[in-house]
């Protein structure tokens, strides 16, 4: 068959184009390199929804970010996405940092953000009890919020696939073929076809690779590695709001934020580096380390339980590239999304939605879609909610993640969800197993053996999360012998 | 709420050896309604899949698996009148003593008791906690989960394997793995000593050829989906890593056995006050916890090296908590221990002179390793109340002396415990 649009990638941006689409009466496929959704920079990031103070005003990032934010806030209700509305702190510690400020507070003023103020440092550390007594003032933005990104991609997948898009994961486009008068065919590098009359690159790192294939190169992806530090829950209280420093021409500079699930985060730093190098590094933890501590001396980094590092998919251009493509007709890049790309999603999808009319895609409202999402989340519950689940379903009365308190009943219902997950990663970034202190050390186990069962698959074939990160070597010699009787 | 005949005496948090040995105590002590609550679908705790021997040198007098150790407690229990509820988990314990658990075949239930003795054993530090810089590939597991998969689940973790720091999991295993045909490359140990016990040393990487290298670390993982390689370097005296000395392990697993951590989520729910140095529970020699009645054993209070031990302060804590419900708790006078010379920690924090019988035990680390004779000096204010000799002692095998009702009942308040150097005095 061929399909009305074609959406190359996963992320948020592509899960999001997805979600939308998903509403009027076409066919949509959303083609995902990996073996899981929202898996590269997506999973990766430090996950602020930022106010829009940020992006010049006029630049089409400056519209997104800030449609974005507020769409946010309507899109994490109807689709049961955690996020919390902290509001975000950028600290000034001289004068011209307090001039940057002021910058920063106008370009806000113009690009239409409301309740914004500069705070004295009295009230600042009135605010902020926990931060450097050197600061002397601060940009206070109450509209920026802080969101697991992942989860806000797996809900736009989600809710586009109850809506018959449709998902193909390990397809990783290595060449398009445009069909005469119109139309593209997309070949895997396992050399699977799909047919599709209009093309949406939401490649995030690969959207220059992929926009080549059709068009002659027009922007660069200039991979930036940012390396964080995740803080216990014990530490989730030290700020009450999303520290910033002032921007430099680096990025937005270190923060140290409370997240969605009350840990602290810390980070991040942005060097040079390949799309696919996520190392951590001696030197740039220290950096890390050394930055956030002038925001927050009191930071106990012995509370980390996690390091990590993603890739921002910056470009060479000072906006994001949002169009169709030179020589591409139907062909619309979402390119060189990088930071807000993340707040900006949702926005970008309309956006999608514009430029593939204006290619004319007839676009028809569906009678009815599914517009919303429920997710069981066991920890959440009050007392009475707790009795009354468990009476009904025994299986979340089971706890296997005792850190987090995530029930068997919540593993579950995601590996019969739309997009079930095929690795012990995937299923932590569903129901955030093995996310907390001990880092899966004890339910880990627990977790290989509800996805061998659920799944039915060999421990051979388990997955920590990319293919072939194989967790299992073999079994052991006493296993051996009654192993084959068991299979 | 369950009214008061449904009130237990006793319940028990964690069917390890702590909270095994409590309630068999408790019992023997007249406790008559004893519930154990344990969130594996079996009782004896870690000891489970402990398979080597060596447990039970001290208690039993005889050497051990852990799984038999384990086995003798729960026969015990068996033969009492004591609860236990398997696949269970405790959610919330409040200080009125109600505690929430959850489970598939009652559901979530709040039951009271008169008493809780906290076992909730320990856990493991993560590669987080320690920032190893490099990738995030699959085949990094903590000693311990390595030790699950193997011994309970059957499975290998890897084939060739790279194991930093030098607890005694983290040795135990390179034996394990050895007879189960993995190549063990070699042990990297941050301190210049290693944390485990010597027999272990002997026994596990000696016997075996296991290279151990002390004040080394691994600097970088490598690796995309599945481990690659490590590279280790020798660190100087301010422990950085020494350019040249790079050594690179072509492994494709690496076993992390970098310390143990208290579980303490539950103490906390319970505003139990917290002792930084143990990040266990602050206990008086009977183990009760501050707040009155709620008492803490075992590896929740201090990390052990010897399951011996964990069961004497199960039963000390098991015999508190029976006395709580006979007698309740009197007050009086409380003596403070407190950190000397290069003493990491003690156990208890608090004695009470008038109510711990004729004698307590004094569990404490010392924070260096004394290859020379040295003495345990213990004074209140400059007078020296016990002086002890010893003629080896490091951080990685627990000290265990014992004080009298009189030794402490004449004191300022406040004794400390020191090491002092030299042999001769």
């Amino acid at each position: 068959m061929q399909y009305d649009v074609a959406v190359i990638g996963c992320g948020v941006v592509g899960a999001a184009v997805a979600y939308t689409l998903s509403k009027y009466k076409i066919s949509v496929i959303v083609l995902e390199a990996e073996n899981d959704v929202a898996d590269i920079s997506t999973k990766a990031n430090t996950g602020i929804l930022h106010a829009g103070y940020d992006p010049e005003p006029g630049s089409q990032m400056a519209k997104l970010n800030v449609d974005g934010v507020r769409m946010a806030r309507e899109l994490c209700e109807k689709l049961d996405v955690p996020v919390i509305w902290p509001g975000t702190f950028v600290v000034a510690f001289s004068d011209a940092e307090m001039q940057t400020v002021k910058e920063l507070y106008d370009r806000g003023v113009a690009n239409g953000i409301k309740d914004m103020e500069i705070l004295d440092a009295r009230r600042v550390h009135g605010m902020e009890p926990n931060l450097s007594p050197e600061i002397k003032s601060a940009l206070f933005a109450p509209t920026s919020g802080v969101i697991y990104p992942w989860e806000y991609a797996l809900a736009f997948i989600e809710t586009a696939i109850r809506n018959d898009a449709d998902l193909r994961r390990n397809f990783r486009v290595a060449d398009i073929i445009k069909q005469e008068p119109s139309g593209y065919v997309l070949k895997s590098v396992s050399g699977e076809l799909v047919r599709a009359k209009y093309v949406v690159n939401a490649a995030g790192l690969y959207s220059d690779f992929i926009h080549n294939l059709v068009s002659p190169p027009a922007f660069k992806i200039l991979p930036a590695r940012g390396e964080y530090f995740l803080l216990d829950t014990t530490e989730g209280n030290l700020v009450k709001h999303v520290i910033f420093q002032c921007p430099t021409d680096k990025g937005k500079g270190i923060l140290v934020s409370p997240t969605a699930r009350g840990n602290l985060i810390v980070g991040p730093n942005a060097v040079p580096g390949e799309k696919d190098d996520v190392k951590v590094t001696r030197s740039g933890l220290d950096y890390v380390e050394e930055y956030a501590k002038k925001s927050v001396p009191s930071l106990d980094l012995r509370t980390s339980i996690r390091n990590f590092a993603g890739v921002r998919a910056n470009n060479d251009k000072n906006d994001f590239i949002i169009s169709e493509a030179e020589n591409a007709k139907g062909f619309i890049d979402l390119a060189g999304i990088k930071s807000p790309g993340l707040t900006s999603a949702p926005a970008i999808a309309l956006e999608c939605l514009d430029l593939l009319t204006k290619c004319g895609l007839p676009l028809e409202e569906k009678k009815s879609y599914v517009d919303t999402r429920k997710r069981i989340r066991f920890s959440e519950l009050s007392v009475a909610e707790k009795q009354e689940l468990v009476r009904k379903s025994p299986l979340y009365g089971r706890v296997i993640c005792r850190c987090e308190t995530i029930t068997e009943g919540e593993i579950i219902d995601a590996l019969r969800g739309p997009v079930p997950p095929v690795s012990v990663d995937g299923v932590k970034r569903r129901c955030g197993t093995g996310m907390g202190r001990c880092q899966g050390g004890f339910c880990g186990p627990r977790v290989m053996e509800i996805l061998i069962n659920e799944r039915h698959i060999s421990y051979k074939d388990l997955l920590k999360d990319k293919t072939g990160s194989f967790m299992l070597t073999g079994i052991t010699k006493k296993q051996e012998e009654t192993y084959e009787w068991n299979r | 709420m369950n009214g008061t005949a449904n009130t237990y005496d006793l319940i028990v948090i964690g069917a390890g050896p702590a909270g095994l040995a409590a309630a068999v105590e408790a019992w023997n002590r007249g406790l008559k309604k004893i519930l154990i609550v344990e969130r594996a679908k079996e009782a004896g705790g870690i000891l489970m899949q402990c398979i080597h021997n060596g447990f039970g040198l001290h208690y039993f007098k005889e050497e051990l698996t852990g799984p038999e150790y384990a086995e003798r407690f729960i026969t015990m229990v068996d033969k009492t009148g004591i609860e236990i509820k398997l696949d269970t988990m405790v959610l919330d314990i409040t200080s009125r003593k109600q505690v929430h658990m959850v489970n598939t075949k009652d559901g979530y239930q709040i039951l009271e008791a008169k008493t809780i003795v906290l076992a909730m054993g320990c856990r493991e530090r993560t590669r987080g906690a320690i920032g190893i810089p490099g990738t995030r590939p699959a085949g990094i597991y903590t000693a311990g989960t390595a030790q699950r998969l193997l011994n309970i689940e059957g499975y290998m973790p890897g084939t060739r394997i790279l194991i930093l720091g030098s607890g005694d999991i983290g040795l135990i295993m390179a034996r394990r793995l050895t007879l189960e045909g993995a190549k063990v490359l070699a042990c990297v140990e941050l301190l210049p000593f290693s944390g485990g016990l010597t027999r272990n040393i002997v026994q596990c990487l000696n016997d075996f050829d296991i290279p151990l290298y002390l004040s080394h670390t691994i600097t970088e993982i490598k690796g995309d989906k599945r481990v690659t390689g490590a590279v280790v370097m020798q660190l100087d005296g301010s422990r950085k890593p020494v350019p040249g000395t790079e050594m690179e392990f072509d492994c494709d697993t690496i076993l992390l056995s970098v310390g143990l951590i208290p579980e303490n989520e539950l103490t906390k729910k319970a505003d139990i006050r917290m002792d930084p140095r143990t990040k266990g529970a602050i206990v008086y020699e009977n183990r009760e916890t501050s707040v009155p009645g709620i008492f803490a054993c075992g590896n929740a209070v201090h990390v052990h090296d010897l399951v011996d031990f964990v069961t004497e302060e199960g039963q000390l804590a098991g015999a508190g908590a029976a006395a709580y419900v006979q007698a309740g708790t009197k007050d009086g006078q409380t003596v403070e221990l407190i950190n000397g010379n290069d003493v990491g920690y003690t156990v208890p924090q608090h004695v009470r002179p008038e109510q711990m019988g004729d004698s307590t035990g004094i569990y404490f680390r010392v924070k260096s390793v004394h290859k020379e004779p040295c003495f345990i000096s213990i004074k209140s204010g400059t007078a020296e109340i016990a002086r002890l000799k010893r003629d080896h002692m490091a951080p990685g095998e627990m000290e265990r002396i014992s004080l009298t009702r009189d030794q402490l009942q004449n004191t300022t308040g406040k004794v400390s415990v020191s090491i002092e150097e030299g042999g001769t005095k």
